[in-house]
């Protein structure tokens, strides 16, 4: 069972994390502006989630936690 | 549940303020992280450049300096000289240390001074909206480059690691990327080196850092990692170009 | 009783300084003033200090700004075109309010100018040592003595009002040697919890910056600095006044030149004419206090300096319009003479008349 944890609030959408996740399973939301007006990250399909902490390891803000 | 991942401790709290996806704050997790793990946040001084990163200062926890712009490699040496057992790095960015500070850097490392230099190489002054650096490739088009970097009238790039290298005065010089994990992991090993060789009284490292400026390359953050792997790789290729500890196991 | 050692201008320089406990020297060789250095580079190194000659000004202006910043005591030395190359890192050092130990021993310009004495970088010491609003602790002794006992109550008061402070010298002093006694006075640092030393899990992280983004920061922050600056007018600036009490015609000089004016006012005397001499000490805060009243019971000034005329200015402001003031200089590394002064001097009592 791994948890990912994105801080919505320090997310600025850039999509790394969405390029880097090996199981293809976070996405920017679309449907969704964070206060700084930005798509935040999410992972839509939790399940699927190795913790290889991939996504957090190349988030630039640390938006990102992982646990198992 | 264990935690796999999570925000070094020896980063504030405080929001980045750098652009979406710009790899300034990956660079400042692996800084904070060696920090960490090294466990020296509490005898850590570091000194800030200016340009994108001159508020670095409010980003790491350990006691921070702001320095004039290149001159942090003589701030340092004056912060080392007065506290040896302190560690001391910087974290320049390419105008600052390869530019205005060329002087201060080449001089730190030739006289061997026990710091750590991180160096973000991006190609590009961001802070100022993206003009020529003295690391800009052969025809980049930037704000004062708007027809390509032509080397006939501006010259050519400056390779750090490879002019450093030749110094007697370097201990250690690699350079890395952080434009996908395995070469995030790479570099973090290469910044905690660097830090460990000060720790050990060993001298002069620095860290090159390739990294990436969507907004001013004109890029998405994505595409921005590919066109630093396209681009500024074949011309910066990775990997150490000095290292005292590697020339003294070959004469051994 | 302590001992009375013959010294050269700048080695007094350079030994005070190492018993106000400065261990961390960071200099470039330049004119009039490798002495400093030369002792420095002789003495640091066998009591546990760093004597580190730069690759610029430039740097060693910036290494004093780190050393300054771990907390310890820290200076450089240089002459005027080198001067000139730090006032980047002493403006940093003033945006960031750090204490630190300047000597300029000043000799002629503009440009790369000559070697030979002279006061021409008073504007820049006093005016404007670097960029923004700021300004740094002057003091200008006009004996080798002086500077000694100046060298102490610079590192004092910069560590009190966290500031940098400067001697400002000129190569005849730095060149000249005179018996001088060290004073035997137990040196007390200050404390500086603001220090970027390390903060060994035991407070918050220390930030040493001068970067201000928001405009209200920066004006509230040089309006705190500001303040300051006034308790330093009130309370720092120093004068000496020799032969003033009844004195119809004051001149005004400092550093090397007062040594001069003061034999003129001297054979002034000796001629009947009543001059006096008001000399400041420290040139920045200026004495402006101890030259208006001495405006006012003199029927004129005089001002003499080593340059075109720049104290004058601050004479004038002082004296602002209560009797004239004239202006009397030499440049260029040319030390105006006792009979000149006096000369000086005459003309005027002659116009007073």
């Amino acid at each position: 069972m791994a948890k990912v944890t994105i801080s919505e609030v320090i997310c600025k959408g850039c999509g790394l994390c969405v390029s880097t996740c090996p199981k293809k399973i976070i996405e920017l939301d679309k449907g969704r502006l964070n206060p700084k007006g930005y798509h935040p990250a999410r992972v839509f399909d939790p399940a699927n989630c190795i913790a290889c902490a991939m996504c957090a390891i190349i988030c630039p803000d640390s938006a990102i936690k992982v646990e198992k | 549940m264990a935690v796999v991942y999570e925000k070094p401790h020896a980063l504030t709290d405080a929001v980045l303020h750098y652009c979406p996806g710009c790899t300034h704050g990956i660079i400042h997790k692996l800084v904070a992280e060696a920090i960490d793990e090294l466990g020296c946040e509490g005898k850590t001084v570091g000194v800030a450049p200016v340009g994108c990163a001159v508020m670095a200062y409010d980003y790491f926890r350990c006691d921070m300096l702001e320095a004039a712009h290149g001159r942090a490699p003589a701030v340092a040496t004056g912060l080392k000289r007065s506290l040896p057992d302190r560690v001391i790095f910087t974290y320049q960015g390419d105008g600052d240390l390869a530019a205005i500070g060329t002087a201060e850097t080449v001089h730190a490392a030739t006289r061997g001074e026990n710091i750590t230099i991180i160096f973000v190489n991006n190609c590009i002054y961001g802070m100022t909206g993206g003009q020529m650096a003295p690391t800009t490739l052969p025809g980049q088009v930037t704000q004062t480059t708007p027809y390509g970097r032509d080397v006939k009238l501006a010259g050519y790039p400056i390779r750090v690691c490879e002019m450093l290298s030749t110094l007697d005065g370097t201990y250690y010089a690699e350079r890395v990327s952080v434009d996908c994990v395995p070469n995030i992991r790479k570099a973090k090993a290469a910044i905690k080196k660097a830090f460990q060789n000060q720790i050990d009284g060993k001298g002069f490292s620095i860290v090159e850092v390739l990294s990436s400026c969507p907004t001013n390359w004109g890029l998405t953050p994505v595409e921005a990692l590919q066109w630093l792997r396209d681009n500024m790789i074949p011309y910066y290729p990775l990997g150490v170009y000095k290292d005292k500890d590697k020339e003294a196991d070959n004469n051994g | 009783m302590a001992e009375k050692v013959l010294m050269k201008g700048n080695e007094a320089l350079a030994e005070a300084a190492i018993r106000c406990g400065c261990k961390r020297f960071f200099g470039y060789p330049i004119t009039p003033q490798t002495e400093v250095a030369a002792y420095m580079a002789k003495r640091l190194p066998k009591i546990g200090g760093t004597y580190m000659q730069a690759e610029s000004e430039i740097s060693a202006i910036n290494m004093v700004y780190g050393a300054a910043s771990a907390g310890v005591r820290a200076m450089t030395s240089s002459s005027s075109p080198g001067i000139s190359l730090k006032t980047e890192g002493i403006s940093y050092l003033i945006g960031s309010d750090l204490p630190c130990l300047i000597i300029n021993v000043m000799r002629g310009g503009p440009g790369l100018g000559g070697i030979q004495p002279s006061q021409s970088d008073y504007w820049q010491a006093t005016k404007a040592p670097g960029h923004g609003d700021g300004h740094i602790l002057v003091f200008a002794p006009s004996t080798i003595q002086e500077m000694v006992d100046l060298v102490f109550d610079a590192f004092d008061l910069a560590e009190t009002y966290r500031m940098p402070a400067m001697i400002l010298a000129d190569g005849m002093l730095g060149q000249m040697m005179e018996p001088v006694v060290f004073p035997e006075k137990e040196v007390v640092e200050h404390e500086k919890p603001w220090a970027a030393n390390g903060h060994q899990g035991k407070r918050e992280h220390n930030i040493i910056n001068s970067l201000y983004l928001k405009p209200d920061e920066l004006e509230r922050t040089n309006r705190e600095r500001f303040a300051r600056y006034e308790i330093i007018k009130e309370k720092e600036a120093r004068v000496e006044e020799y032969l003033t009490e009844d004195a119809d015609i004051i001149v005004v000089a400092y550093g090397a030149t007062s040594r001069i004016v003061r034999a003129a006012v001297k054979a002034a005397r000796e001629q009947g004419i009543k001059a006096g001499m008001v000399r400041p000490i420290t040139v920045w805060p200026f004495p402006a206090k101890a030259v208006a009243k001495a405006a006012e019971t003199a029927s004129r000034m005089l001002c003499v300096e080593m340059s075109l005329g720049q104290m004058v200015e601050d004479v004038r402001l002082a004296v602002n319009g209560k009797v004239p003031v004239e202006f009397y200089g030499r440049t260029g590394g040319i030390i105006p003479t006792p009979a000149e002064v006096l000369e000086q001097i005459k003309k005027i009592a002659g116009g007073a008349k």
